[in-house]
């Protein structure tokens, strides 16, 4: 009986043998990501259920979120920090994606001189440092030693410009601005590759059936390259509900004026770290950031399942 | 688990580091600081004046980096291995290592006599019973002003408030120069150098703070409404798109010479002096009229505490001492001007810009800045508030009024004054 068993099992084995080797590969990656990644996750989800009851760390259920959403002070700051964070993604799927594909429309065209010098200093931006990026900004729109002030009395504007960092009305457009220069090189390469993975014999079809132009953008590139579209798009969703280092340079911990440039990112540390005098709440911060891991999580799922599935593809 | 592991490898190095000493003679003290730039004072000056009086007593300055300071000392704490000496950061944070145990008691200290209620203040107990820190330093609270600027325009000090603000429109008036070196892009400046400047005088320094925080004043009452409604009256007399100018924008603006007064820190005093190629004076908050008393912000920044697991505690005391003498104070405060000693004693500066900040003492009564001690525990944080509203009152997002209740409403929020 037994041997039976055996023998059957050998001729499994032998038909088909362990593939040890995907699992030692697989390892490193894994053990590192889940070092660096997926235990400080959970990490923090449970710290969010927890806080400080005298001297204490004690479980205390939702009250951490309870306390977030329903005082007013803390609600006030995490609305305000939402909605400026809506605003700072809106301006980016507006400005940035429209902007990349239209860079990468143009750098694909076969006629264009110097694209690669193109590509590369419009992609530039995107491997400096926030650092650098937030410190450049900061003196090209400095009232008082910047440049654009001067340029724009040039050309007769110095009318129009306007200490832009430091009103409560402007200071959010300039800095999602500033972040869309910084970072719109990388829809531009990741729209100009998929522009270039559609074959010739597709264009060549559509030129013999007379679609040229504008029309042929909109009609067989477009479409071709939708599926990379929707992905930049999840790409600047997930990247702007995880900002904080950008604003953190040019506006500071607090994201003055009047709060007007704070998003979840900045919240966060402020409530995690603290600031100047302020302690440092980890209990609250853990709670902010599963709230904002939540919200990702959600916009994430949204689009893999509602919009990702629906797109079609185009196999050649 | 990290924090044992941590705490282990102090503690070896600590075990380590101290067998080589074993067999030494002296006995050497070592000093825990984050101000990195006083390294050469102490090398050069101060160590060697205590170890000629005091043989026998070897001192090391073992300075952190400002930012990781608080962390590392309290991880050297906790495992056993912080120097004798412990630099105090004002307020709750060493408050908080008393608290744990980690700082002795120094009521008893030869030497504490020297300094004031007041200079005690942010080393002090919330019941005022024991201070835990030799004060050490302070920075002043003032306006610089271009003093080749104002004999240009014919302009006197000014004393009062209508002075003030006369010779800013004359200043104003004649174009050269911007009356006003200050931002609000950095907030902090509108808060510190602004409200925290020009507030004492009105709402009477000690008196009106220890009513704060006693709650029988409130943020809404005039003496502290009325610094913001000066404030919201500076904002002509700031230069162009001051809304995005930062303190280093303010500071070149000054010692570019292109700016007549700054809203200063007597912490300017150094670089300002380096970089300054004109004449500058300093005159103290402008007072409501003529003959009111004046009010300083003389603002506690560092002290010195003793570790309670100290080996030599004796001759940590009497370093202490010697550090509460006024021939520190003497050596300290010149060494590092805009520094200033806490210490009773006046000490004759050699710079006559720190000497005419230090002069104010004498005349005017010195405070704190009114956020700092207590009302700065809470969320939402006073100080940090104090620093977005001052900002908004500069660039005419909301009056006065509405930020005092803003304030009043944050700190109501979560501060009980104790009945």
């Amino acid at each position: 009986m037994s041997s039976a068993i055996l023998s059957e099992d050998s001729i499994q084995v032998s038909a088909r043998p362990r593939r040890w080797h995907i699992l030692v590969f697989l390892l490193p990656a894994f053990i590192v990501y889940s070092a660096v990644m997926i235990l400080p996750l959970i990490e923090t989800l449970r710290l969010s259920l927890y806080n400080i009851v005298d001297g204490q760390s004690t479980f205390v259920g939702l009250a951490n979120f309870k306390v977030l959403f329903g005082e007013e002070r803390w609600a006030a700051d995490f609305w305000r920090a939402l909605k400026n964070n809506f605003i700072f993604f809106a301006i980016h799927m507006l400005v940035q994606n429209p902007l990349g594909i239209a860079l990468a429309a143009m750098l694909s065209i076969p006629r264009l001189r110097l694209a690669t010098f193109y590509r590369t200093a419009i992609f530039m931006p995107t491997i400096l440092s926030f650092v650098i990026v937030g410190f450049i900004w900061k003196l090209i729109l400095s009232p008082i030693w910047g440049i654009t002030p001067f340029f724009m009395d040039l050309v007769g504007l110095k009318a129009f410009f306007s200490p832009w960092l430091g009103k409560p009305g402007s200071a959010l457009i300039a800095v999602s601005l500033i972040s869309v220069w910084q970072n719109v090189g990388i829809p531009m390469m990741l729209i100009y590759a998929a522009l270039l993975n559609i074959p010739d014999e597709v264009i060549e079809a559509a030129e013999c059936d007379g679609i040229t132009g504008w029309s042929q953008f909109w009609k067989i590139k477009l479409p071709l390259v939708l599926p990379a579209i929707g992905m930049v798009s999840i790409l600047t969703f997930v990247g702007n509900f995880n900002a904080f280092d950008l604003i953190y340079t040019v506006q500071g911990a607090l994201a003055g004026p009047d709060g007007a440039t704070d998003i979840l990112g900045t919240l966060l540390y402020r409530t995690f770290f603290g600031f100047q005098l302020q302690l440092g709440d980890r209990s609250m911060g853990a709670a902010i950031a599963t709230v904002m891991f939540l919200i990702i999580l959600a916009g994430v799922s949204l689009y893999l399942f509602g919009i990702q599935r629906r797109v079609r593809r185009y196999q050649f | 688990m990290t924090r044992t592991t941590l705490k282990g490898l102090l503690l070896a190095s600590s075990i380590l580091g101290s067998a080589g000493l074993a067999h030494a003679e002296d006995v050497t003290l070592t000093i825990e600081s984050w101000r990195n730039d006083d390294l050469a004072i102490w090398q050069e000056k101060l160590i060697p004046a205590f170890e000629a009086k005091n043989p026998g007593i070897k001192v090391k300055f073992a300075p952190t980096a400002p930012t990781e300071y608080d962390a590392a000392t309290s991880a050297k704490l906790a495992a056993g291995t912080a120097g004798d000496l412990i630099t105090c950061r004002p307020f709750d944070k060493s408050l908080a290592l008393f608290n744990e145990g980690n700082l002795a008691g120094l009521n008893d200290l030869p030497g504490m006599e020297n300094f004031s209620p007041v200079a005690r203040a942010a080393w002090t107990t919330d019941d005022a019973a024991t201070t835990f820190c030799v004060p050490m330093a302070s920075v002043i609270h003032g306006f610089i002003y271009n003093k080749d600027a104002f004999d240009k325009l014919g302009i006197a000090i000014p004393v009062t408030e209508a002075d003030f603000f006369a010779a800013l429109d004359k200043i104003k008036a004649d174009g050269t120069y911007i009356p006003l070196a200050m931002g609000t892009k950095d907030l902090w400046e509108a808060a510190t150098m602004g409200y925290q400047n020009i507030g004492p005088t009105y709402w009477k320094g000690e008196e009106g703070r220890a009513a704060l925080i006693k709650g029988e004043q409130k943020l809404t009452d005039a003496g502290w409404v009325e610094p913001y409604k000066v404030l919201a009256k500076w904002k002509d007399y700031l230069g162009d798109g001051f809304e995005a100018q930062t303190y280093p924008d303010s500071q070149n603006l000054f010692t570019l010479g292109r700016a007549a007064i700054y809203p200063a820190g007597s912490w300017e005093i150094g670089l300002f002096n380096t970089q300054a190629q004109f004449k500058m004076g300093a005159f103290p908050p402008p007072v409501k009229a003529a003959g009111d008393a004046c009010y300083i912000s003389d603002h506690n920044d560092i002290g010195v505490g003793l570790n309670t697991k100290s080996a030599h505690p004796e001759e940590a005391k009497k370093l202490l001492s010697w550090i509460a003498s006024p021939e520190f104070a003497d050596i300290y405060a010149n060494s590092l001007p805009g520094f200033f000693s806490l210490n009773s004693t006046p000490v004759k500066m050699a710079d006559p810009l720190a000497q005419e900040f230090v002069s104010w003492r004498e005349k005017c009564k010195p405070t704190i800045r009114s956020t700092y001690q207590i009302l700065s525990r809470g969320t939402p944080n006073l100080e940090n508030e104090t620093w977005v509203e001052s900002a908004n009152v500069i660039n005419g997002t909301d009056t006065p009024e509405v930020a005092a209740e803003k304030l009043q409403k944050g700190l109501d929020s979560w501060y009980k004054p104790a009945k």
